[in-house]
């Protein structure tokens, strides 16, 4: 099994966890696909975690600001409507324990991995860039009529030596 | 007897989620205080006394571990179990917390269930009406 793969099963598997599990409902069935360059402009909201370690890069959750309502009602058990400081912080921390599963199951192949406190922007018709690498893995869920988006970008860190089973042809695609 | 329980985590939602939890876990509890950080738990725990700390590890300012780490170090507070609650998953942190002297470890997410039971040798029942 390469990185992208195991990257996608561990988004599919964190994310379904989280949401049967703190949400109580169920995500529908995920479709990945590999995003190359600049990103579109975006509306709703994003959260962002940095990871680092012997790869590094970030995991990315963005959602529309009905859905991150949804998310939000579901998680607290409480009647949101509009976007506030509980909903962004709701959506932080969802991004927190799906890409912390994540990170969990990376680690198992590529060393121990660290994460960043989560980064959340709401507005309309912006743009995210990480610095540094243009491939994202992403992978969409249907949820309640909506769509939930989660990627992750991931590069060797050339500050660390990566253990001899796990040299890279290029990055996301090695074998391990 | 009644305990009161500190909940440590830099999410006000996991705050909320972890209130009405231990609510509902049916164990005898008074008052459940709050803090965003360890530097925040420090603080409050320098005028009050609990008997249980839950706490998240990656926090801003002070995390989860170096909590531990003081909590363990003075006199009047070695004694109070603290359990981590975290995504963390890495056998390094799982590793440090219990060397420091965690009581137990809970990953996110999490269920009612898996914190009644880490909390069931740690917290009495309540007495029923």
């Amino acid at each position: 099994m390469n990185l992208h793969q195991i990257i996608v099963e561990s988004i599919n598997q964190a994310a379904s966890n989280v949401f049967a599990t703190m949400l109580g409902g169920e995500l529908g069935p995920g479709s990945d696909f590999v995003a190359l360059g600049a990103p579109e402009p975006t509306d709703g909201v994003v959260s962002f975690i940095g990871i680092a370690g012997p790869w590094m890069g970030t995991g990315s959750l963005t959602c529309s600001s009905s859905m991150a309502c949804a998310i939000c009602s579901q998680f607290l058990l409480t009647e949101t409507t509009a976007v506030n400081e509980e909903v962004l912080d709701a959506v932080a921390e969802l991004t927190n324990m799906i890409i912390g599963g994540v990170k969990n199951d990376l680690e198992r192949h590529v060393g121990g991995l660290g994460l960043s406190i989560p980064t959340v922007v709401f507005g309309r018709n912006f743009k995210t860039r990480s610095v540094g690498s243009t491939e994202w893995i992403v992978v969409h869920f249907p949820w309640n009529g909506e769509q939930l988006e989660v990627k992750v970008s991931l590069a060797p860190n050339e500050k660390f030596a990566l253990p001899l089973h796990h040299v890279p042809t290029h990055a996301c695609a090695i074998e391990v | 007897m009644e305990s009161d329980v500190l909940v440590v985590d830099d999410s006000a939602a996991i705050r909320k989620i972890l209130q009405r939890v231990l609510r509902q876990t049916g164990m005898a509890i008074r008052t459940i205080h709050e803090a965003g950080d360890g530097q925040e738990a420090l603080a409050l725990l320098a005028n009050k006394r609990v008997d249980l700390v839950l706490t998240d590890i990656n926090m801003p300012n002070m995390d989860g571990l170096q909590l531990l780490k003081s909590l363990k170090s003075a006199e009047e507070w070695r004694n109070v179990p603290v359990v981590m609650i975290t995504t963390e998953g890495g056998e390094t942190k799982v590793a440090e917390a219990v060397r420091l002297g965690a009581a137990g470890y809970v990953r996110k997410p999490f269920t009612a269930d898996q914190i009644k039971e880490k909390l069931a040798g740690i917290l009495e029942p309540a007495l029923p009406l």
